[in-house]
């Protein structure tokens, strides 16, 4: 259901796009989807063709996930590591004084439009 | 020739709804209206916080109520027949949240002419409503005792973006291990900004506390 959601959210930016570059057709949407950003990319894949296929600009059009890894600053030492493996406290001094720094990121990297 | 063109887009799909939440709140403000966003996992008592916190406010404000589901009218109904305010009912169409366009189109129906303050109770989830900002002038979100303490850890960003965290069904806490120091504490990790009201919306006890800060809000807002 969230995915759907999302799905839905990036039909309207690649048509907005479609229109401002005068494309007819569009053959494939790369996404940037962080690996906190709480999507599951096979759901919204899955959505996606449910979704796409009944639109004549996307139809048969492939979703490509490019998948960004979590990385967290630590305020406590200035150090990074990853989100995913350590969560909220640093690995390197102990501190919960901690913020995200990518990862969280859900973003229409490019369209593909058939070369004619 | 490449078979394919490659446009670059490089855009968040949050961006134009952020846009609108901007220009949304902008047109409340000038209207005078202050638009609360209420969220909550299912079952945490909101309507019924509503309620409590409503009936101690019509006195001196005037109100609205603005129920997001993704079905059915039982919220809108319960409010208006416990409150006697104006409440409509917003259907999301399977949709896990409201963005601020469905918010918009929420109060299009809705009569702001002398209105302080539209209450807007989002869909329950902890998840979505978090990421599209509705356009409204402040966040508040209920969290129920037997959810347990650890819900911050669980669902940050909800709890980051919060102005005040309600902690509800306080009269069930010998029955559950909710710390509500933990709770406290994993709500500041979060956001040290964040107040933090513990209440009973059954009973009534502790709402005063809630409805006193929004009430604050809106004279704040009006300013």
């Amino acid at each position: 259901m969230h995915e759907l959601g999302i799905v839905f959210y990036i039909i309207r930016d690649v048509k907005k796009a479609a229109l401002e570059n005068a494309v007819e057709h569009i053959s494939g949407v790369v996404m940037n989807i962080g690996e906190v950003s709480t999507i599951v990319p096979e759901y919204l894949t899955h959505c996606w063709r449910w979704a796409a296929d009944k639109e004549d600009l996307l139809r048969g059009s492939e979703l490509k996930i490019n998948i960004i890894p979590a990385v967290t600053h630590c305020d406590g030492c200035g150090q990074e590591y990853g989100t995913v493996e350590h969560g909220k406290i640093c690995p390197h001094c102990g501190s919960e004084n901690t913020w995200l720094l990518r990862g969280n990121e859900v973003e229409i990297k490019e369209i593909e439009v058939p070369n004619s | 020739m490449d078979p394919v063109k490659v446009i670059e887009i490089k855009k968040s799909i949050f961006e134009d709804n952020e846009v609108d939440a901007d220009n949304l709140r902008k047109e409340l403000k000038t209207k005078g209206v202050f638009l609360l966003n209420l969220m909550s996992s299912p079952g945490s008592g909101k309507t019924t916080t509503l309620i409590q916190t409503i009936n101690l406010l019509k006195e001196k404000l005037h109100i609205a109520v603005m129920e997001a589901d993704i079905d059915s009218n039982v919220d809108a109904v319960k409010i208006k027949e416990a409150t006697g305010i104006p409440s409509i009912q917003l259907h999301t169409g399977g949709m896990c949240h409201l963005d601020a366009e469905m918010t918009r189109q929420g109060l299009d129906n809705v009569d702001l002419e002398g209105l302080d303050l539209v209450i807007l109770e989002n869909v329950g989830n902890l998840v979505c409503p978090a990421e599209f900002d509705t356009g409204s002038c402040k966040n508040a979100m209920i969290l129920s005792v037997p959810e347990g303490h650890d819900k911050p850890l669980k669902y940050p960003l909800m709890f980051s973006i919060c102005d005040v965290v309600v902690i509800n069904k306080m009269d069930v806490l010998p029955y559950f291990d909710f710390d509500l120091e933990k709770c406290k504490e994993y709500v500041h990790m979060r956001n040290p900004k964040a107040k933090v009201i513990p209440i009973c919306a059954k009973t009534g006890e502790g709402v005063e506390n809630f409805a006193g800060w929004l009430l604050q809000e809106v004279k704040n807002w009006k300013n």
